[in-house]
């Protein structure tokens, strides 16, 4: 195991982090606060409970899981699309890495990043209502299997995109959607048969389900369905980084 | 002493089809300075890329330092260090920072003494806290080879080191080569500045359509097809060449002033002895003479020109 390498890929990668503050910290937190204004108080006034949960305690996790989805897959496919874009890839290439060193370097920095992102909503939230976190171990279990899973999708995408464009249109056009749609902001109990149905379809519900479980200790489907959904997608993304180093994929010629 | 770099039948076929290398064999010995000449396109890059890890063979077998570049991939890299054609560095980077994660990425502790002697070797130690995109292009190519001797290699691979650096960079580039061979670094490094081969190498390598068509010592390249020419400073202007000189490969130039005799040297007998005697006979005398051996350059042209 080359660890001096993963930590240099990581502290690397982290750097960047710091470098960003302003983007990567300050950013979420107005907009956790926009969302608390606008659901929390505008709607939740009106809304009041859901499944007896107060509405503005009930946005919380999904709120933290819609943030830690995109950053995690923005921040890295970001990692490891640049070297590629830069050129600077040739370094990687040429030092005796192995493929997992590489990934767990670049995914570990980035679900690092998307956790530290998701704790800061989540002391954010606690300013705006009251929390009280039912089962923090498996909270943080959630967390960070979410964290390494997007994480391993974004490094996926930064390695398949081959432009800005593309490296955009997965966040923007799937994860966010599938996030707004997977049960953040409401119980998919609330919708009609029919959505509720389509909804089942959406990985993203599983993750949000179990995230709100550990927060309230009720979820939109059970537990163990949760966990199984989040291990089945962690397992899809690993075969396909093992796929990408296999072949060479968009690395090598 | 078995060669630190072998190269055994080396091909390797694009995915477009394209031919870069054709059963490349090429064996460099520890400690020599290996000049890989060629013209654009002719599979420089290709095969140093392949040996560092850059392209996938399609066939043959590379071993550094004894190491299978694809079985033992661990031990052949942290041998070589590479500096790419390309000014490619991150931008927001300080020099420091780079360099240090240029020597963990090859599996080494921190060695800050190191790192600074590296970079005070490269002029660059005044910079170290600059960020990367602050610096010049030729301060940015010396970060570049600072990032490959970070982690103290044993093997250099510069791929065309002074495209487009200016004078000052490139006598500072050469210098710290030999400085490296004698510290006993291999060094191989492409260009088609071929005064570089020629004031560097201790080999020339040419490299043609991705087949290596000749490997010499360079100065028994030189001496071998060099062909060396005799001028002949005239006492007296001639108008032409009297007949009886017909029989040498002579022209008359500088307003009649001057002979110009082109022998070779390779052949049993360059000639010369016969010249003076017939120019004695003919009545011309000279007032000076001096030889010179053809460069490098014009050996080179000659060469990929003998087998387009």
């Amino acid at each position: 195991m080359n660890l001096p390498a993963i930590l240099a890929i990581y502290r690397f990668e982290m750097a960047r982090f710091w470098r960003t503050a302003l983007q990567s910290i300050v950013a979420p937190v107005i907009a956790t606060s926009l969302y608390f204004v606008v659901f929390g108080a505008a709607i939740g006034a009106r809304m009041q409970t859901v499944d007896g949960i107060p509405y503005g305690a009930f946005i919380v996790p999904g709120l933290i899981m819609l943030s830690l989805l995109t950053q995690s897959v923005s921040n890295a496919a970001f990692g490891i699309y640049f070297p590629r874009f830069s050129g600077t890839i040739y370094e990687l290439l040429s030092a005796p890495i192995s493929p997992l060193e590489t990934v767990i370097g670049y995914v570990g920095a980035a679900a690092t990043k998307s956790i530290v992102i998701g704790l800061i909503i989540l002391g954010t939230s606690a300013l705006f209502v009251p929390l009280h976190i039912q089962h923090p171990v498996w909270m943080l279990l959630f967390l960070l299997l979410t964290a390494i899973t997007f994480s391993l999708f974004g490094f996926v995408i930064g390695l398949w995109a081959d432009g800005f464009e593309k490296l955009q249109l997965v966040p923007l056009l799937v994860v966010t959607p599938l996030t707004f749609l997977g049960g953040s902001f409401y119980s998919i109990e609330m919708l009609p048969p029919f959505w509720h149905t389509v909804s089942l379809f959406n990985p993203v519900v599983y993750l949000v389900s179990g995230f709100r479980w550990a927060f309230f200790g009720k979820g939109d489907v059970a537990l163990g369905i949760s966990l199984a959904a989040t291990f089945a997608f962690l397992a899809l993304c690993l075969a396909l980084v093992t796929w990408i180093f296999r072949t060479g994929y968009r690395l090598k010629s | 002493m078995p060669p630190i770099v072998s190269i055994e039948n080396l091909s390797k076929v694009y995915a477009s089809g394209l031919h870069a290398l054709r059963a490349v064999n090429l064996a460099i010995g520890r400690g020599e300075i290996f000049a890989l000449l060629g013209p654009n396109g002719a599979g420089k890059s290709t095969l140093i890329n392949t040996v560092c890890g850059l392209v996938t063979p399609s066939e043959g077998r590379v071993r550094v330092g004894g190491h299978d570049i694809l079985v033992d991939y661990r031990a052949a890299r942290r041998m070589i260090g590479l500096v790419p054609q390309e000014l490619t560095t991150d931008a927001f980077e300080k020099v420091w920072d780079t360099v240090s994660f240029s020597r963990g990425l090859f599996g080494l502790r921190k060695d800050p003494a190191h790192i600074e002697r590296v970079l005070r070797d490269l002029s660059l130690y005044e910079k170290r806290d600059s960020r990367i995109m602050q610096l010049s292009g030729g301060m940015k190519r010396r970060v570049l080879i600072a990032k490959a001797l970070a982690h103290e290699p044993q093997v250099l691979f510069l791929d065309e080191p002074t495209a487009g650096v200016d004078v000052e960079l490139r006598q500072d580039m050469w210098r710290l080569v030999r400085r490296l061979r004698d510290q006993g670094v291999t060094v191989i490094l492409t260009t088609h500045y071929i005064e570089e081969a020629e004031e560097m190498a201790d080999r020339v390598g040419v490299i043609r359509k991705g087949a290596i068509i000749l490997v010499e010592d360079k100065v028994e390249l030189m001496r071998k097809l060099g062909k060396k020419r005799l001028t002949l400073h005239l006492a007296e202007p001639v108008a032409a060449l009297p007949e009886s000189l017909a029989g040498h490969d002579l022209t008359l130039t500088a307003g009649g002033t001057e002979i110009v005799y082109t022998y070779d040297t390779k052949g049993a007998r360059t000639g010369i002895t016969g010249l003076l005697a017939d120019l004695a006979a003919a009545g011309i005398g000279f007032t000076d003479l001096d030889t010179s051996q053809s460069s490098l350059e014009e050996i080179f042209v000659d060469l990929v020109r003998e087998h387009a």
